[in-house]
């Protein structure tokens, strides 16, 4: 179908289950196998969790969506092992660059300093994202229905029953939780009747993803009002296998039908491209965006995460990045309360943590988006006010707001942080996701965040506590100095890590809490908050 | 209030010209875009954010439930 990219098409095989005739019970069923409902399930396979994934499609995502990955997806990513064939795949990139007509006003660096194993950004076309999922999920032995579409969801006091159409014909299945994943148009939304709330905004933007040989930088760059399209914006990005997404605003009024046609689109992408310019086109569509989001993730025994749960407009690429950061809050809490090793309540924290990322990920698609595309006759004097200043003057340009790209939400608030009861420096806060840092163990080259994560951490910079167990909850003591050496002192200073400093650092890689001195009851107390274990403090 | 709303410019009515003189050969459009490049260059010389509420409160005249309003949207959304 396109010029650079063939298809996998997955098979439908009936299911022991289906062939069966009986409702049968698994532990989790995932709905969706988009970015978010695969890695939500290499995650919970990955700790040994049993999983079902149901995805109407046969095949990976069509067409023109995501192509940006933030450094902390992609951290995800490496943690569950499939960052790799993403990086190596993708175009590396950091610097993002505006201009106004035809000069740039604005330049940014999203990664302005060295020492983090994954870069600021990728850029990769979401099939090649969902086919490396796909690939590593079937390694771990995930059980992927493809073609299998979910049409009926029915939460019980204790399961949820599914019902579920396939090629031949329809059946039944039970499950202990469920893991909505099923996009934007979810039908496990519609089927418990939930409000998604939020606003639509009335600007239609052409997307078209080119094949071209360029000497465009690989850089984002962000047009207002070009010479190329006047009175609107335009958005490039370079994407795997030579193909640029160029996306071109083109206003409440334009007809999307008619926009999508090569009479329409070859004239637009010569004026930019130049005459000369050979390119052929892989795909074209045109869009409008939506800013929205469930109240509560959390629906007893139903979980919400990605576009399911929360939709943003793409400026700001904080879809799919915010999508994987659902997951990675909500595997390791769902593991330990399958396991009777944390109360129900640890997936409220869940609901919280990440209803207070989806409004920071809103309210930042949201800005962008009212700057881009102004609803009002004041909104646009402002907006092009700030543009004319930006020229030549600093404040104005920090003003532009061309997309403010992803970054992770930190739990500030959040009821499993144990709050600072000694002074520190930095950004390290409880909640915070955990600072990457060169390090080197057992002589060899690594990363710190390959240390952390997966389960509960005490990073020590000072003498090594001997390994905890906190009913049936192990907390893994690395030690700086010990177990692993701070060969360029990144660790030490990202963390404020003066001697005797104590992290308590969950498997999410979040900070839970941080000590000057290591004391056992203090650890012990602060590991039972984090997993929402009320009323014991030992 | 810290918005200071008493006299504060020396010779106000020589600002006033100023004010006047800045817009007099400017159509409409004209005027409009520089009154929004002049309110963001004093709001960012102004820089605090309490003084510039004040003063975006006060401008409001009548509607001073406006600005209040999208505060608390903001806070609760
Ligand atoms: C133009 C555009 C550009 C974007 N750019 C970016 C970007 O640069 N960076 C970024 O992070 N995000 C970006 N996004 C957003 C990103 O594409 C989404 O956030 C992401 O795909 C969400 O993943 P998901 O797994 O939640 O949902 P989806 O990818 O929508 O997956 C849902 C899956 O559920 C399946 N499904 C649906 N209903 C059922 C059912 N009833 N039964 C069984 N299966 C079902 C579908 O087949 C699908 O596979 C962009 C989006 C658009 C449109």
């Amino acid at each position: 179908m396109l010029k650079t990219y063939d298809y996998p098409e997955f098979a439908y095989r009936p299911s022991a289950d289906q062939e069966s005739g009986l409702i049968r019970r698994h532990p989790v069923i995932i709905v969706g196998a988009g970015p978010v409902g695969l890695t939500a399930a290499i995650d919970l396979a990955g700790q040994g969790v049993a999983v079902v994934v149901l995805d109407e499609d046969r095949t990976v995502s069509v067409g023109s969506r995501a192509v940006c990955y933030a450094k902390r997806a992609l951290e995800i990513w490496d943690r569950l092992g499939c960052a790799d064939p993403m990086v190596d795949k993708g175009v590396v990139w950091k610097t993002g660059k505006v201009f106004r007509r035809d000069r740039e006003i604005y330049r940014f660096d999203l990664l302005p300093e060295d020492g983090h194993r994954m870069p600021a950004f990728i850029n990769l076309q979401q099939y090649y994202l969902e086919e490396y999922l796909v690939r590593r999920a079937e390694a771990l032995g995930v059980e992927l229905r493809w073609r299998e579409k979910v049409t009926k969801v029915e939460p019980r006091d204790d399961h949820v029953r599914l019902a579920i159409e396939t090629p031949e014909g329809a059946y039944e299945l039970e499950a202990d939780w469920l893991i909505a994943a099923d996009g934007a148009k979810s039908l496990v939304r519609q089927e418990l009747g939930l409000e998604f709330r939020g606003q639509a905004f009335n600007d239609r933007f052409l997307i078209a993803d080119v094949v071209m040989k360029a000497d465009f930088p690989p850089e984002r760059w962000f047009w207002f009002d070009p010479p190329f399209h006047r009175r609107q914006s335009t958005l490039l990005h370079m994407q795997a296998d030579n193909v640029w997404r160029i996306d071109f605003q083109l206003g409440p009024d334009a007809d999307p039908e008619e926009e999508k046609t090569r009479e329409k689109v070859i004239p637009r992408l010569k004026a930019m491209l130049g005459e000369d310019t050979e390119f052929e086109l892989e795909w074209v569509s045109v869009y409008t965006f939506q800013c929205r989001r469930l109240d509560r993730f959390r629906h007893g025994r139903v979980l919400f995460a990605g576009d399911a749960a929360h939709q943003v407009s793409p400026f700001g690429a904080r879809g799919a990045n915010s999508g994987v950061q659902d997951t990675d809050n909500l595997a390791w809490k769902l593991k330990l309360v399958m396991e009777g090793k944390a109360p129900a309540a640890l997936l409220d924290s869940y609901d919280a943590e990440r209803v207070h990322a989806a409004k920071e990920n809103l309210l930042n698609s949201t800005r962008s988006t009212d700057f881009i595309a102004p609803k009002s006759e004041a909104s646009r004097a402002f907006r092009d006010a700030v543009l004319d200043l930006a020229e030549d003057h600093p404040f104005a340009q920090r003003l532009v707001n061309s997309g403010r790209l992803s970054v992770p939400a930190t739990y500030t608030d959040s009821p499993l942080n144990t709050p600072d009861e000694d002074a520190f420096e930095g950004a390290m806060t409880p909640g915070s996701p955990c600072s990457d840092a060169p390090i080197r163990r057992n002589g060899k080259p690594g990363w710190l965040l390959q240390l952390l994560g997966g389960g509960f951490k005490l990073l020590c910079f000072g003498d090594a506590p001997a390994p905890l167990e906190v009913d049936g909850i192990e907390i893994e003591p690395l030690t700086v100095g010990a177990d692993l050496d701070d060969v360029a002192a990144l660790v030490a200073q990202r963390y404020d890590g003066g001697p005797g400093t104590v992290y308590l650092i969950r498997p999410d890689q979040h900070v839970a809490a941080r000590w000057r001195r290591f004391d056992e009851a203090k650890v012990r107390a602060a590991l039972n908050h984090a997993l929402a274990r009320r009323g014991r403090t030992q | 209030m810290k918005l200071n709303t008493e006299p504060n410019i020396a010779r106000p009515d020589d600002f006033y010209q100023d004010l006047i003189d800045l817009h007099r050969d400017l159509t409409d459009e004209q005027s409009r875009q520089v009154n929004a490049r002049l309110i963001l260059l004093l709001a960012n010389h102004i820089g605090d954010r309490e003084v510039l509420r004040e003063a975006m409160k006060a401008a409001a005249k009548i509607p001073h439930r406006v600005v209040d309003r999208l505060a608390d949207e903001r806070a609760s959304s």
